[in-house]
């Protein structure tokens, strides 16, 4: 379980970003992936398409039965342009920052510098969808239409856009060109619950005792590690850690895993805590393992 | 080495606990303040939570640090950033309500946005005209020209075959049908999606909205120039200026956006290049959405006003007075403390 991977191979980029508030702590943001924005937009672009054909449908229904036929072609040009053009700003500018699609997702629009999410930055990063989305669509439904004859040049023009189409993979904070030009990132804004707490569950009862060698086993990374596995709670990881630790510290089995780990979770948080306290950080268990305390 | 101990009754192992014991009621009070704002708005908090809201926001974010640097419990450190993030969105990232932010748009960004963006209007104004003579010269040396210049689709018969009355017909007759105001509309969609698009094309270093709007002079001149050899030239002039003038104004506007982005992409200057283009972006995107307004209003004269005036003068006097009134909106100084106000 601990083993030691590759750091570079286990994350190849991070999307944590530093958003340092007014009052000066750093929230350490982190950016929505391209696969998860592209999910919310193709949401958004069903409910879209959904409305205009259940628009479209009614205003075929009410055409066939009233003679009030214009304004209800004028309602549907009108109609069909907001929703084009007006979905996606008119929802990020209001206060929540999403569009529906991003909003079921947990994402969120937000200013890079940090400021106000203001009407032009939204403006902004939405007009661009016209030359990253429909500029392309487009070209394909020219191919559509035409014969062969053009195939070069609509190659060239389908490759061209498709820089603009595929740009938030080529850049580390996931831009599209309309982030990039309204000065905005995507970030992931879920609704966290605090787990309970591990160790002071484990206070209130008898405890197993550790030697300090057993307890120099491990750092904080195998801590958090160790914590996850806790409070994931699946039996099989629970019993492998268990094993591994026990075989590392040289201690007998006595049966009861789930227990054994917490124990050993409490154990080894209030030692690396008061070390942690006294300026010893050991981030893994390749840093180096404490002095020993004079006995 | 197994043995069991137990601890005293009431003493936490690790500082974690201690810290959560003290504070968990606070930040449960954020989080709950929080989830209602999200779900639906400052407003639905009663007098006492708000005033409390501030307080427990910094206490939430002390505590955050202080876990950061005392705590292992990542559940805790994980729960309490993410409060912290959505508690910020809450207090800072909310915009005005919207009806202060259309009275600021009316009153200084719509306007504001396009001054600032002077140099790239006249630009465009020299692009257009350009394009006009050109197109005006090119059909007038050669009549053929205005085939290639002006699609079949586009001329709808207006072409040199097409005899004096036929053109006169298209310029003073009636739309059939009736449906002005359904005209009124399309020509609104469609011109401000092309408006956008241009906009939008301005990123590619502003080459395609050039070539966009030196292609609208050609067309223009290519037709002015066939009903000029008709004699109908005041005539034509007329039926373009009722909505032209607004509308021609817009797409040079559209084109003037584009253009300060691409040129701020192209020649940052000394800023870095993304951050000019960030500064152009938000600011071109607020004179955009006054384009797509002022093509409404176009809209309405083309479809409306140019079928039901069918007055030469008439139609000269409202395209002229709407073209006063932009120049008048747009340019005429403002006070300068204003200026500095960041566009809504």
């Amino acid at each position: 379980m601990f083993r030691r991977r590759d750091r570079a191979a286990r994350a190849p980029v991070s999307l944590r970003r530093s958003f340092v508030t007014p009052e000066g702590i750093d929230l350490r943001l982190e950016l929505a992936s391209a696969g998860t924005r592209a999910s919310a937009f193709m949401i958004d672009l069903l409910i879209m398409t959904g409305a205009l054909i259940l628009a479209t449908v009614l205003i075929g229904l009410l055409g066939i039965a009233g003679a009030r036929g214009e304004i209800v072609m004028i309602l549907w040009l009108v109609g069909a342009f907001v929703l084009r053009n007006g979905w996606f700003t008119l929802f990020e500018m209001g206060g929540r920052g999403a569009t529906p699609g991003k909003r079921l997702l947990g994402l969120r629009v937000i200013a890079r510098d940090g400021g106000r999410l203001t009407g032009g930055a939204v403006i902004a990063r939405n007009a661009l969808r016209e030359v990253e989305l429909f500029l392309p669509l487009s070209f394909l439904g020219m191919q559509a239409t035409q014969d062969a004859a053009d195939g070069f040049l609509i190659l060239f023009a389908l490759s061209w856009t498709g820089i603009f189409l595929f740009f938030p993979l080529f850049n580390r904070d996931r831009l599209r060109v309309g982030d990039l030009l309204g000065g905005t990132w995507v970030v992931n804004n879920v609704r966290a619950t605090l787990g309970a707490d591990l160790v002071a569950d484990r206070a209130r009862h008898e405890r197993r005792s550790f030697s300090d060698a057993a307890l120099d086993l491990y750092g904080i990374y195998e801590l958090q590690t160790l914590e996850d596995v806790l409070r994931k709670g699946q039996p099989d990881a629970v019993a492998t850690v268990a094993a591994t630790i026990r075989r590392k510290a040289g201690m007998a089995d006595d049966g009861d895993d789930q227990d054994f780990l917490s124990d050993y979770y409490a154990a080894l948080c209030a030692r690396l805590e008061r070390g942690m306290l006294v300026g010893r950080r050991r981030e893994d268990k390749f840093a180096a393992a404490p002095p020993k305390r004079s006995a | 080495m197994n043995a069991l101990v137990h601890g005293p009754a009431d003493a936490p192992l690790v500082n974690a606990s201690r810290f959560r014991a003290a504070h968990e009621a606070e930040w449960d009070r954020l989080d709950r303040l929080v989830t209602r704002m999200e779900k639906r708005s400052v407003r639905a908090l009663p007098e006492e939570d708000i005033l409390a809201l501030p307080l427990l926001y910094r206490s939430a974010l002390s505590s955050l640090s202080v876990a950061r640097e005392t705590s292992l419990d990542r559940s805790l450190v994980t729960y309490l950033e993410q409060l912290c993030t959505r508690a910020y969105f809450q207090l800072y990232g909310v915009p005005d309500s919207a009806l202060r932010q259309m009275g600021r748009f009316f009153g200084q960004g719509w306007p504001l946005a396009v001054q600032a963006l002077w140099r790239e209007t006249l630009a465009c104004l020299f692009l257009t005209v350009a394009g006009l003579l050109a197109g005006y010269w090119l059909v007038a040396t050669d009549p053929s020209w205005y085939y290639s210049i002006i699609p079949d689709a586009m001329a709808g018969g207006r072409d040199p075959a097409a005899s004096a009355e036929t053109l006169r017909a298209t310029i003073y007759g009636q739309q059939k049908g009736g449906m002005l105001a359904t005209f009124a509309a399309y020509l609104f969609t469609h011109n401000s999606q092309v408006a956008i698009f241009a906009f939008a094309l301005g990123f590619a270093f502003t080459v395609p909205t050039v070539l966009l709007l030196v292609y609208n002079g050609l067309t223009l001149g290519a037709m002015l120039c066939l009903f000029a050899q008709k004699g109908l030239g005041f005539g034509f002039i007329g039926w373009l200026t009722i909505h032209g003038s607004t509308e021609m104004f817009a797409i040079i506007l559209a084109g003037a956006a584009g253009m300060k982005i691409g040129t701020a992409v192209a020649f940052p200057g000394r800023r870095a290049r993304t951050e000019a283009a960030v500064l152009a972006g938000r600011e071109a995107a607020v004179a955009m959405a006054g384009v797509v307004l002022m093509l409404m209003v176009a809209g309405l004269l083309e479809g409306i006003g140019r079928q039901t005036v069918q007055d030469d003068l008439m139609r000269y006097g409202i395209g002229l007075a709407a073209l006063a009134g932009w120049l008048a909106y747009y340019y005429l100084p403002r006070r300068s403390e204003d200026r500095h106000v960041p566009a809504a």
